[in-house]
């Protein structure tokens, strides 16, 4: 039993960002753990000042690859917020149908290609293309489903080019939507698939309590906007973001950091299925039960789990919003956009948690004021405390290097981290 | 090992080059382009041997022939890391408009009082950047794929060139030729600005196709008059700022604009 370890990963691999991870102990005593993050800033923020409302979700959307999605729905949710303008439902439900595809495949990115190589013993998927090509082919299906309907309602995968403040440049064809509706049907099947294979991993037992910080449902699992909810009982407004996220800097971070009622708090997958179990579609709380998944749950690594569960619910929910849609009658496409002066603040639900865009206008239209909170950054606190506990309690264990390294970047990597989002 | 690295192609043998991803200051986007199309990634991957990839994989090697940089340069370590790229790299690749150009990141250069920028996002805590520059003012760059984000095919398309000894050509016409090709609607008949004009085609007239006007994400096509182009959008009634807005908003026009507003701030 070896007592005394030192782990030191510079850069993380397998996610967005740069991240370092660094952990020594000694005589079965942690001297210290430590989560940093040296992403280089790109100053989002200050680069929107004096910009006109267009600009926003055309720039912001590029904070991110992953999310750009998430982003542009966020930036034009804030803007139309401040204009007054409240989106008809054929546009909401169009949105909520990108968004839902982007969670799709994000998060079947994160679990097939990014998680599943520490289960499978490997460095990254390529390998696994050999190994396991079933399983790669049907999680690379899922995801040409979800960014092909992407490219067809957004007009891009990444960085979307018909999602513009009042609507959408264009319309998808209702023949096109059939079409998706019929291969999200036969998804339904890989995703059990999946499950059945994720379910013979056997995830870390480890636990720390902690505080979830989501939106809040009404009568839907939350994804565009509404309350803000955390597990501890806090219940706030959209516009009060500020009070919920209590934004601070860290010294050697390039990431701001958030707490609420406690020393940390997350957001993401864990975070919303915790808060809002119940607007779950019912076979994803199925899925959910087949791995004993109940809220509330405090175990990190179970993010992973969650996220499965949300596949299936916004592949479940995006057939019924096909369904609404092609019963319709198509309108017009945008409404028109008459600037004035005020604040827009937004908050949505991206794959990783919680997002909320906030904009100062003058009377032009013109930008005076920007704020972005990503949920990377509100998620670092809690990774940081998540990595001191579970050191702690591996130095206990005596374990060795090699197996507390690993345990570690699979915390992190949980957390499906966006560092170079979170730093922006 | 020399095996598996020797393909064929139309029954010729073709080398499976060692290839390394890297990124600096970005969104991470183009990247992600490559494990974003599905239906000819594993054509891809059987192309060339990727050895480096910290986005998707845990092994990492120096031992590496082209080198794709995703990201612009702002701050001695990444300089400092580009550098050992370029030492190690028989062909580097400057891979989006971040690395072509700056792309977004630039727009920071454009205040005058860089302090300001910081405070704005940081206040008084001290963080360490500089101004944005393209990998090319940094290093030498063999290969330019423009774009924001890139697109797939034309990655594809230059990988498998250079791992069969073809020349890479690259569009020097505007994207206005794709989009008529393409048959759109002009977007300046509906009222919208569009830089299609003096933009590099290549993207097949992406944004227009889908009815939004082009920002410039590729930069300009070779020998545009843009004194012209200005002259037709305020015809068109577009204020100056507008057109300001997009012509500096990935970089690539800054040449050709007011020289105060040059690369590098
Ligand atoms: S060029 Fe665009 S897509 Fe590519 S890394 Fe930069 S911001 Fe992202
Ligand atoms: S829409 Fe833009 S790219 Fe197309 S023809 Fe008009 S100006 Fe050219
Ligand atoms: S149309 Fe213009 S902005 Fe759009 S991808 Fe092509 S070059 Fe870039």
């Amino acid at each position: 039993m070896k007592k005394t370890c030192t782990v030191n990963i510079r850069p993380l691999t397998r996610v967005e960002g740069h991240g370092n991870i660094r952990i020594k102990i000694k005589n079965g005593k942690l001297q210290e753990a430590e989560w940093s993050v040296v992403e280089t800033p790109r100053f989002f923020e200050a680069i929107l000042r004096g910009k006109k409302w267009d600009n926003a979700p055309w720039i912001t959307g590029r904070i991110c690859g992953i999310c750009s999605i998430g982003h542009t729905l966020a930036s034009i949710r804030a803007v139309e917020n401040a204009f007054g303008i409240v989106p008809d439902e054929q546009t909401r439900k169009l949105r909520l149908l990108l968004k839902h595809m982007e969670t799709l495949q994000s998060h079947t990115l994160h679990l097939c290609f990014l998680v599943m190589p520490d289960f499978m013993n490997t460095g990254s998927v390529f390998p696994l293309i050999k190994s396991h090509g079933d399983v790669v082919l049907r999680a690379a299906k899922i995801k040409k489903l979800a960014n092909d309907v992407c490219d067809c309602i957004g007009g891009r995968r990444l960085h979307p080019t018909r999602t513009v403040v009042g609507g959408f440049t264009m319309l998808p064809e209702k023949r096109q939507l059939h079409e998706f509706s019929e291969r999200l049907k036969e998804i339904t099947e890989d995703l059990m698939i999946l499950s059945d294979l994720i379910r013979e991993f056997t995830l870390p037992d480890f636990e720390r309590e902690t505080e979830f910080v989501s939106l809040k449902g009404e009568n839907d699992y939350p994804f565009i906007g509404g309350d803000l909810v955390s597990s501890d009982g806090v219940h706030m407004k959209e516009q009060d973001y500020k009070k919920m996220t209590n934004e601070y800097i860290v010294k050697g971070s390039t990431s701001k950091w958030c707490r609420l009622s406690r020393g940390s708090f997350a957001v993401g997958a864990l975070a919303r299925l915790n808060n809002n179990f119940d607007f779950l579609n019912p076979a994803a709380r199925e899925v959910a039960a087949s791995f004993d998944l109940k809220p509330v749950n405090h175990n990190p690594f179970m993010n992973n789990i969650a996220q499965l569960v949300e596949c299936v619910h916004v592949v479940k929910e995006s057939v019924s919003l096909i369904d609404e849609l092609l019963d319709s009658e198509f309108g017009e496409p945008r409404q028109e956009v008459r600037p004035r002066k005020g604040v827009g603040i937004a908050a949505v639900e991206v794959p990783r948690g919680i997002l909320y865009h906030c904009y100062r206008f003058d009377d032009k239209g013109n930008i005076t004021k920007c704020d972005c909170v990503i949920p990377t950054g509100q998620n670092h606190a809690n990774i940081q405390h998540d990595l001191e506990a579970l050191a702690e309690e591996y130095a206990a264990k005596g374990k060795d290097d090699r197996e507390l390294e690993l345990l570690a970047a699979m915390l992190v990597r949980a957390y499906d981290p966006c560092i170079s989002c979170s730093v922006h | 090992m020399a095996e598996s690295r020797t393909r064929t192609y139309l029954g010729v043998p073709m080398y499976r080059p060692r290839v390394a991803f890297f990124e600096f200051s970005s969104c991470e986007g183009c990247q992600l382009q490559i494990l974003n199309n599905e239906s000819t990634l594993l054509d891809f991957l059987s192309l060339v041997e990727v050895v480096n990839f910290r986005e998707a994989m845990t092994e990492q090697s120096e031992d590496y022939e082209i080198a794709f940089v995703e990201g612009s340069i702002t701050r001695d370590d990444e300089i400092k890391r580009l550098k050992r790229i370029r030492k190690n790299a028989k062909t580097l690749v400057a891979m989006g408009s971040c690395a072509c150009f700056g792309g977004v990141n630039q727009l920071k250069n454009r205040f005058r009082n860089p302090a300001g920028v910081k405070r704005e996002v940081y206040g008084a805590h001290p963080v360490d950047s500089g101004p944005v520059r393209a990998v090319e003012d940094v290093v030498g760059v063999d290969l330019r794929i423009y774009g924001c984000p890139v697109s797939k095919d034309e990655v594809e398309k230059m990988v498998l060139h250079i791992a069969i000894g073809k020349s890479i050509v690259v569009p020097k016409y505007p994207v206005c030729m794709e989009c008529k090709r393409n048959e759109n609607i002009c977007l300046f008949e509906f009222g919208e600005p569009c830089l299609g004009p003096v933009t590099r085609a290549g993207c097949d007239s992406w944004c227009p196709s889908n009815r939004a006007g082009c920002w410039g994400c590729r930069g300009p096509a070779e020998d545009v008059n843009l004194r012209q182009m200005i002259r037709i959008m305020e015809e068109h009634g577009f204020s100056e700022e507008t057109i300001t807005d997009r012509l500096e908003c990935f970089g690539g026009f800054l040449s050709l604009m007011k020289p105060e507003r040059g690369k590098g701030g």
